[in-house]
């Protein structure tokens, strides 16, 4: 029972009640109004009705005297004044005699109206009637002449019956309308309570640090449903970040503090040096170039946390995709050909976008570093491709090799931070590289893929469309046919 | 050092006393005089009164921060050549500073011969040498006019990259440029290129320029960078 009532008492503080609350409450005024209007609108004609009648009677009533004299009048009265006769008369002599009619004497009410109105007609003050409420009348006072006075009136009382039906009618009506508005209400805030709880469950747990709870979806479709599914998306993505912070964390201990502490051990190690002085330069120089090695990790982190944050829409610039990803690459060149590759720039220049250029630089210089080092240069057939142009995400970027490439098991995984295939770690590398393209890529609304390129790897950097600003209007068929040219 | 370049006058305006007596020292170190301002309307006020070579100001400093002081005295008609120094080097910040009217800008951690290359450089913009249509350092000469480039009087050719990295070399003849410096210049890129890619990039234009001659004029300088000049290095 208390557990009914508090049900209640919680649906009663919704917003889906107030509201429901409120419009009953509009209709049940606006509707009133209208009843009393109609009610009031209905008696008024009603009752002129009956006055119009009651003027033309005693016009008659009052020619009928003057043509032939009070006497025909009280037998005309008489005639008129049958019991079942709903017409009330009463004719008084200058004394207040009653001359003749069905009523006893001047309505209390109307002692003093000169034009007449409403009134119970009741019995006189003594008799058993008397403290009745009498039934509804309505007379005028008409001037017969000689100080003869004659009230006319009608029994309105069966008028007066029909109107307080239709009044008690209307606030029945109104009455259940209201409960029945008030219930639909509560249904309705029910319904939605329904939905509220789990939602607030949901983020209850979450609050408390289940961060894998999602409000559950009916698949409906409606605006709850919009709402959760935007809720759950939001969720997804706090998420992430907390799983990437979390892992960036991680990370930070175990990949920033083992080349931390190798610092360290090299810098006790010279200082220890029985060599002195020379001990000394050597272990302060290598101290300098280790914790360069530190920054750069460092300043990758930091990179692509920021990237992470949210969009840079300071530093965008309207470019050439091609001619810059060629550029790029022709900084790479000497590098690639020194270590043994042929160096190939397949790039279609006039896919203009607007991208933060020094980003898509990184992830291009990011994308031909890391083939230089892991494809084993000097081998026959190493070579390394670099395509830019249009594709159907947008535009893409790519880097092939024909290395030993990455297994089918592996390719989710180099794109997290650190992941090394390379456990030995004898290249020097951060291993943020291709997490820090991926980062550029969500930055620019595309993504990362990687490929076979039987054999050797293919890295393909997606562009969205939305970064795009002006593309050939050639078929993508015609470009890669320019492209292979 | 050569010569207008020795003895600059440089501000620093950097809170932390540490750093700021650190930089004091190394520019004395290299003949130049360093004065200090610990926050940035200290900065300002003595900025103002100059005249300074080169202004180094930190971004973030107590009571007016760094762009802010650069920015007043951009508007003052002040046009000291200024290096920021900043914590935050991501992507925007860069452009932010910049656009503030600072003249170059340096991340937090450097190492010291990338601040000293750099203030240098900035040092020298004073000097009105853009307009110079013709540079040589030794017998080596670089036509601006006409794109040529010859050496004790033999035409030497070079790829347009080629050409642009020895311009900017000669350009800053004498000094030491880093190779941060000749990727943000020659190539125009704000970015790590993971590996030194410049370096093959200078041997190529090396084995163009030096390898038939008897002089080697362009230098690597251990730790720093490069530098072209005639004479020991």
């Amino acid at each position: 029972m208390t557990a009914l009532f508090e049900r209640l008492r919680k649906a009663a503080a919704t917003t889906a009640f107030r509201l429901s609350a409120v419009a009953v409450t509009a209709f049940v005024l606006a509707a009133g109004v209208i009843g009393a209007l109609l009610f009031w609108q209905t008696n008024s004609v009603l009752t002129e009705q009956v006055l119009s009648t009651l003027r033309g009677e005693a016009v008659l009533l009052k020619k009928q005297a003057v043509d032939n004299g009070p006497v025909a009048l009280a037998e005309s009265i008489k005639e008129l004044a049958r019991p079942d006769s709903r017409g009330l008369y009463f004719l008084v002599s200058p004394g207040g005699v009653k001359l003749a009619g069905n009523l006893d004497r001047v309505p209390p009410e109307l002692a003093n109206s000169p034009t007449g109105g409403v009134f119970r007609v009741r019995g006189e003050p003594g008799t058993p009637t008397a403290k009745d409420s009498g039934r509804l009348a309505v007379a005028i006072p008409v001037d017969v002449g000689d100080g003869v006075y004659l009230w006319v009136g009608r029994d309105i009382e069966d008028q007066r019956l029909y109107a307080d039906k239709i009044k008690r009618t209307f606030l029945i009506g109104f009455g259940l309308l209201s409960l029945l508005g008030l219930m639909v209400g509560l249904a309705v805030s029910r319904l939605f309570l329904t939905r509220m709880d789990a939602i607030t469950s949901t983020s209850r747990s979450i609050m408390a640090g289940d961060l894998t709870r999602r409000v559950p979806i009916d698949g409906s479709g409606g605006e709850l449903d919009n709402l959760a599914q935007n809720l759950n998306d939001m969720l997804d993505r706090i998420e992430g970040l907390m799983n990437g912070l979390r892992e960036v964390s991680d990370n930070i201990a175990h990949d920033l503090k083992t080349p931390l502490n190798r610092l360290r051990n090299s810098a006790e190690a010279a200082l220890r040096d029985p060599r002195g002085k020379d001990a000394y330069r050597e272990g302060l120089e290598r101290t300098i170039e280790k914790s360069d090695e530190l920054i750069k990790t460092f300043n990758a982190l930091l990179l692509i946390a920021r990237l992470e944050a949210g969009p840079l829409e300071d530093s965008l610039e309207e470019f050439d995709l091609g001619s810059f990803v060629a550029d790029v690459a022709d900084l790479y060149m000497p590098a690639a050909e020194e270590a043994g590759f042929i160096l190939t720039i397949e790039t279609v220049t006039g896919v203009v976008v607007r991208a933060n250029r020094q980003l898509i630089g990184q992830a291009t210089a990011n994308l031909i570093d890391n083939a230089i080092k892991y494809a084993r240069g000097g081998q026959p057939g190493s070579a390394i491709t670099v395509r830019a142009g249009p594709a159907e995400s947008g535009a893409e970027i790519s880097v092939s090799d024909r290395g030993p490439g990455i297994s089918a098991a592996d390719r989710a995984r180099v794109l997290k931070r650190f992941v090394r295939l390379e456990e030995s770690r004898t290249q020097p590398g951060t291993g943020l590289g291709l997490s820090l393209v991926a980062a550029v890529a969500r930055l620019h609304h595309g993504s990362v893929r990687l490929e076979d390129n039987e054999p050797g790897l293919r890295v393909v950097l997606e562009l969205s469309e939305r970064v795009i600003v002006r593309a050939p209007t050639k078929t993508r068929d015609d470009m890669a046919a320019i492209a292979a040219s | 050092m050569q010569d207008g370049l020795s003895d600059m006058r440089v501000l620093v305006i950097e809170d932390d006393r540490e750093t700021a007596q650190f930089l004091q020292k190394s520019l004395k170190e290299n003949g130049h005089t360093a004065d200090l301002a610990g926050d940035g309307e200290a900065g300002l006020a003595l900025a103002s009164e100059g005249p300074y070579d080169v202004l180094v100001v930190d971004r973030m400093l107590p009571k007016l921060d760094g762009l802010s002081v650069i920015k007043t005295l951009r508007s003052a008609g002040n046009r000291t050549p200024v290096l920021i120094l900043s914590a935050l080097g991501e992507v925007d910040d860069r452009v932010k500073g910049l656009r503030a009217g600072g003249d170059d800008y340096l991340t937090k951690p450097y190492a010291y011969s990338e601040f000293l290359a750099r203030v240098e450089a900035l040092g020298r913009r004073t000097v009105p040498e853009e307009q110079q249509t013709r540079y040589s350092v030794g017998d080596l000469v670089l036509d601006r006019l006409s794109h040529r480039v010859t050496r004790g009087g033999e035409s030497i050719l070079l790829q347009p990259r080629e050409y642009r990295l020895l311009e900017y070399l000669m350009q800053h003849a004498g000094q030491v440029v880093t190779r941060t410096m000749l990727l943000e210049h020659v190539w125009d890129y704000h970015f790590d290129p993971q590996t030194n890619v410049i370096d093959v990039h200078i041997s190529r234009l090396r084995a163009k320029i030096d390898k038939t001659f008897d002089k080697p004029l362009l230098h690597t300088v251990r730790g720093a960078g490069y530098t072209i000049r005639d004479g020991p290095v």
